[in-house]
């Protein structure tokens, strides 16, 4: 058959064959080492956990869950579909990795018990094996049996029949001489024993022993240790209702007192079993059986001495050590060695052994152990702190460094001994020694201006009224050069160019062109840069804006080094952001009012009115009508701003400019008090107003424009159909009057005030109606200049009056 | 006329101890008179709100339902709806009957100092310490504040409602007026801290007291100030003050025990009312007959122009 090539299928193989090589096929290489990986069936990397099999590959990656993520089981539970109790297993916590071969629980075809023949004693087994090697048929016991059931046999077992151990065999090294034969055929004897035969021990050593054979050490049988569960006497064991009743096949005398021994013999298939019984306990508590052939004395006495005192009890002495059975088993192993005592000894002596001297105990001992204090060095005296150093060795050393979260980085880094790390500490490091002097030039500058602007605010309310002017002009105009000059220091030199350079208004072409000239000039060194790059076809008033703007601008987007402005990036979506939302009507100054209330000149300076638009159910809720219908505004009207504009950067440098520059800012000042019809109308005005060759940063200008708008809102008030319900003007009236007259102290005129507000006259107050209309027939036929000139007047009186 | 006027009779103040009201609850945050003065309520430290009954001082009702401290409280003009704030953040609206929550409002950020009801408690207002005021709607189901006043630049310390005004204070040392009307906002600067503001009866004069120990009137149109009082102690507590019945003086409580009264016209002292040892944390003027109440510590003090047995003899 095997020559026959048509029946190659008919070979039986065995795993799997390699790949036919062909012969034009390069030869591959073969995978190093250090690329050959082991991975799982998924194809990834297999990690090892533990030892051998990897331990637990946990999860998914090592983690809990799966690839879209862990999911926890909801529990659900309703009326109709009562929530099942989940029945867990192991199995459920386990990877399908646990599960294969080399896995934690493998899962192979096992035989169950169902299939398996009886159940498998261990001990059984062994000592079946032990007998079978000495019955008449070798192994008979059960032969045909072990042809039929399933090998179980351990892996321990399989590797010791590879190394030529045979069923039946003791394990250990081979001997030299046989096994001497004890006295296995002796009959246990209770009671007196007889002395032993010398008979035989001649005839053990008549046997045959030649010197050049080895021997096999005999085989144990394992002593069977179960445990103890019964409340009888030791070796007492009640009686078995199936061999009493059913009638045991092989005992028809009930023993119960078998002993371990006994026990263990019955095993061995009762090969001595009559030898025994013969020689075993007559039953004197149970009488004597009919059965019993002897019935020697039945009253003879028992003695304890009879009784074996250890579980477990003697060795069986079956002599089945065949020509096998060493000499010197009887002293190797602890059990032997544990009976031998026994024997030899008294039970307390056995006792005994295991008494050990107590341990020696060091001469300065002491049974209780005192902790001690942790005393801190720092908090203690020196003394105190040396004399606990000396009782106790050491003191606490880590105790002045409060923690670690108190350490710096640097100081954990000098703890862990790491290498400092290379580079600049600060963003200032990265900065030249040039632009850090600039710098400090600018903050001195600026504490300067500070000081000057606060000195000036409070000489504004000096009494003189013809050195407003000069006062608050002259350092204005050397602020205003010094920042030039800042500018100009700034931007020369050899600095970033203005590609990169920051582009603050973009949003207007032309104005971002005059302002890049406006730098490029201020690059060369040119002193009259400002001046020359604005456009000359604007008003004087546009270009004083553009001048202050562009002088800012070039301040606050001074040129960085190079190296720090490479490190950041510009937001991309600078459309959205640079437009902020600010309230349109800023509120005035605060130094100005806080001032006004420490002379107690309450009145015009504390107060400020605003536009406010209640919501509409506010109002319906109020009964009161909407005084903006069709405005959708709500609260505080809203404007939006550039974010790059000069007046919202104001307050950064100095909070004095505010009442410098706020006049001249296209937000109306005036409207603030003024109602929204007129608005428009105040917002024409104001550009009119600004006429070129007039001084705008005058700082009386603010009082000026807050006067005017008084009158402009006294006029509107008396055309307005509110005027007859608010009684602010004829009141204003009254006062002018009052205080053109000097002639009381203001509080005793206010308190009249409130007097004649308290006894309210109807008539009275139409008079004042009245008079209200004529003084707003009188300021309509006014111009605006003299407007103007009437409420600087009335400004310098009230001056007057204060101080 | 011919004849000068009679001089008006002399005002009487409310300075007999009627009764004192041990109130239970606690310190007692605030205490203010029902609409029409016959009743008395008790904001208490302890979460609770009573209600009492001003001529016998006999505890008719208590509110529980607030998760702190109740700070102020103010009746519906009918008497049939409360409305409270608290340092648990919320506003609520309870029935005067039942002494159910009828609304619990929450929205603020902070502890709503002050709350009170428009004239026709349709909306409710309520100034907290996040610097809003938060108008309310009574009528609708709304949990949502119909608008949120959010000017001031710190927290609303006292609110008061007239007509068609809402007068304001705040910490940062502003007094607002808020006239629905005309569609105006009114700032008076003051520079401290504003404790407690008022409308004068004649709604003519707003009143505001601070934290500089001093108490002002100002006119309410241009914000000129008529009157300046002190003399009491207010340095750190925030204390009330108001005007009489007839808004001829004016009232403050004192951080060393006294209630003060200053002539409103002559700016001068008219009675320094020993009321206890503590400071005197709340006060509330009857609004028609010369009746005080007083807040210190754990109880409450009723004031009246004349001794109990007069008073009782009178209605006899």
């Amino acid at each position: 058959m095997a020559s026959d090539e048509d029946s190659d299928e008919d070979f039986v193989t065995y795993g799997t064959p390699l790949e036919p090589l062909e012969e034009d096929e390069p030869v591959r290489k073969p995978v190093p080492v250090h690329e050959q990986t082991v991975k799982d069936e998924k194809g990834r990397y297999k990690r090892f956990h533990g030892a051998f099999t990897g331990g637990f590959s946990a999860g998914y990656f090592n983690t809990v869950g799966s690839q879209e993520g862990w999911t926890p089981s909801t529990f659900v539970s309703s009326r109709q579909q009562k929530a099942e109790k989940p029945n867990v297993r192991p199995e459920d916590f386990m990877d399908e990795e646990d599960f294969s071969e080399h896995g934690i629980a493998p899962r192979e075809i096992v035989t169950t018990d169902d299939f398996a023949s009886g159940k498998k004693d261990q001990l059984k087994d062994k000592a079946k094996a032990v007998s079978s090697l000495a019955a008449l048929i070798p192994g008979d016991t059960g032969l045909l049996e072990e042809l039929i059931a399933p090998a179980r046999s351990s892996i321990g077992v399989e590797l010791l029949r590879k190394m030529g151990w045979k069923d039946g065999q003791g394990v250990g090294p081979r001997l030299k001489r046989k096994q001497r034969k004890q006295n296995d055929d002796a009959v246990k004897v209770y009671g007196c024993a007889f002395p032993p035969n010398g008979s035989e021990e001649s005839e053990d050593d008549d046997e045959f022993a030649p010197e050049n054979v080895s021997f096999a050490p005999k085989d144990v049988v394992p002593v069977d240790f179960t445990p103890k569960v019964d409340s009888h006497g030791l070796g007492y064991r009640g009686l078995n209702p199936l061999q009493a009743l059913g009638g045991g096949s092989e005992t028809g005398h009930i023993n119960l007192f078998t002993l371990q021994s006994d026990r263990t013999t019955s095993l061995f298939g009762d090969r001595n079993s009559g030898q025994q019984r013969r020689g075993g306990i007559g039953g004197q508590a149970f009488g004597v059986g009919a059965m019993e052939e002897e019935d020697t004395d039945i009253y003879h006495k028992d003695s304890m001495s009879n009784y074996d005192n250890v579980l477990g009890g003697e060795e069986p002495g079956d002599g089945l050590y065949g020509w096998t059975a060493p000499q010197q088993d009887k002293n190797d192993g602890f059990e032997s060695l544990v009976r031998s005592h026994c024997r030899s000894s008294s039970f307390s002596s056995f006792i005994n052994l295991f008494v050990y001297p107590p341990p020696d105990l060091p001469r300065d001992y002491r049974p209780v152990h005192y902790f001690r204090p942790v005393v801190d060095s720092s908090t203690v005296s020196p003394i105190v702190a040396q004399a606990l150093q000396a009782s106790r060795g050491h003191l606490s050393q880590d105790a002045p460094q409060q923690g670690r979260h108190s350490l710096d980085s640097s100081q954990r880094c000098d703890m862990l001994g790491e290498t400092p790390l290379q580079g600049p500490s600060s963003v200032f490091e990265l900065l030249g020694s040039k632009d850090r002097e600039r710098l400090n030039e600018i903050r001195r500058a600026a504490t300067e201006q500070n000081k000057s602007a606060l000195s000036s605010r409070f000489q504004s309310i000096a009494p003189q009224p013809d050195s407003h002017t000069q006062s608050q002009t002259s350092p204005t105009k050397s602020q205003a050069s010094s920042e030039t000059q800042m500018a100009l220091k700034a931007w020369s030199g050899p600095t970033a160019d203005a590609s990169k350079t920051f582009k603050p208004f973009a949003e207007n072409p032309q104005k971002q062109a005059r302002y890049d000239l406006y730098i490029n000039k201020l690059k060369q060194g040119n002193k009259d840069a400002l001046e020359s790059s604005l456009d000359s076809s604007m008003t004087e008033w546009e270009r004083g804006r553009e001048r202050d703007e562009f002088v800012r601008a070039a301040l606050l987007y001074k040129p960085s080094n190079s190296s720090l402005s490479s490190r950041f990036t510009r937001s991309k979506h600078e459309d959205d952001t640079d437009s902020v939302e600010v309230t349109r009507d800023q509120e005035n100054d605060v130094d100005d009012k806080q001032a006004a209330v420490k002379m107690k000149m309450f009145g015009k300076l504390t107060r400020e009115t605003f536009e406010w638009h209640p919501d509409k159910l506010l109002c319906k809720r109020f009964n009161v009508p909407d005084p903006y219908p069709g405005s959708s505004t709500v609260g505080m009207p809203k404007v939006k701003r550039d974010k790059y504009s000069v007046f919202n950067f104001l307050t950064i440098t100095d909070s004095s400019q505010v009442s410098r520059v706020a006049p001249s800012a296209p937000k109306p000042p005036s409207s603030s008090s003024t109602l929204p019809h007129l608005t428009p109308e105040v917002s024409n005005k104001k550009s009119r107003w600004d006429i070129p060759g007039q001084e705008p940063k005058d700082p009386l200008s603010a009082f000026l424009s807050e006067t005017r708008s008084e009158v402009l809102a006294a006029k509107n008030q008396t055309d307005s159909p509110h005027a007859i319900a608010t009684p602010e003007v004829p009141l204003k009236k009254q006062k002018k009057k009052d205080k053109e007259k000097h002639k009381a102290k203001k509080h005793k005129k206010e308190k009249k005030k409130k007097k004649n507000k308290k006894h309210k006259h109807k008539g009275k107050q139409k008079k004042r109606v009245e008079e209200s209309n004529s003084s707003s027939d009188d300021t309509d036929s006014n111009s605006e200049d003299e407007n103007r000139v009437v409420s600087t007047s009335e400004l310098l009186q009230r001056s007057e009056l204060i101080f | 006329m011919a004849f000068p006027q009679p001089r008006p009779q002399a005002p009487q103040l409310p300075q007999h101890l009627l009764r004192t009201i041990e109130c239970q609850q606690g310190a007692v945050r605030a205490v203010r008179f029902n609409a029409d003065g016959n009743y008395v309520l008790t904001c208490g430290s302890d979460k609770s709100l009573k209600l009492w009954s001003a001529s016998r001082g006999t505890l008719l009702k208590t509110y529980t339902g607030h998760g702190y401290e109740v700070l102020d409280v103010d009746s519906s003009y009918d008497n049939s709806q409360l409305c409270t704030c608290s340092s648990d953040k919320t506003v609520i609206l309870w029935d005067v009957a039942s002494g159910q929550v009828t609304r619990k409002l929450r929205g603020h950020a902070g502890k709503v100092n002050c709350v009170q009801f428009n004239e026709e408690a349709t909306v409710m207002l309520s100034g907290s310490i996040d610097g809003t005021v938060r108008c309310w709607d009574t009528r609708s189901r709304r949990y949502e504040p119909i608008q949120i006043l959010d000017e001031a630049q710190d927290g609303i310390s006292s609110l008061k409602v007239s007509e068609h005004e809402l007068l304001i204070g705040s910490v940062d040392g502003r007094v607002r007026r808020y006239d629905l009307r005309m569609g105006q906002l009114h700032v008076d600067f003051i520079g401290s801290p504003i404790t407690c503001v008022c409308f004068s009866r004649d709604s003519q004069c707003t009143l505001s007291s601070s934290l500089d120990s001093t108490v002002r009137l100002l006119d309410k149109s241009s914000g000129e100030m008529l009157g300046e009082y002190s003399g009491h102690v207010n340095k750190g507590y925030k204390l009330d003050c108001c005007l009489s019945d007839k808004d001829t003086h004016v009232l403050s409580c004192s951080e060393d025990g006294h209630v003060y009264f200053w002539d409103l016209v002559e700016g001068s002292l008219t009675l320094k009312l020993p009321v206890g040892k503590a400071v005197v944390q709340s006060l509330s003027f009857h609004p028609t007959e010369p009746r005080l109440l007083t807040a210190m510590e754990g109880h409450v003090q009723v004031w009246g122009a004349e001794p109990e047995d007069a008073a009782v003899e009178d209605k006899l």
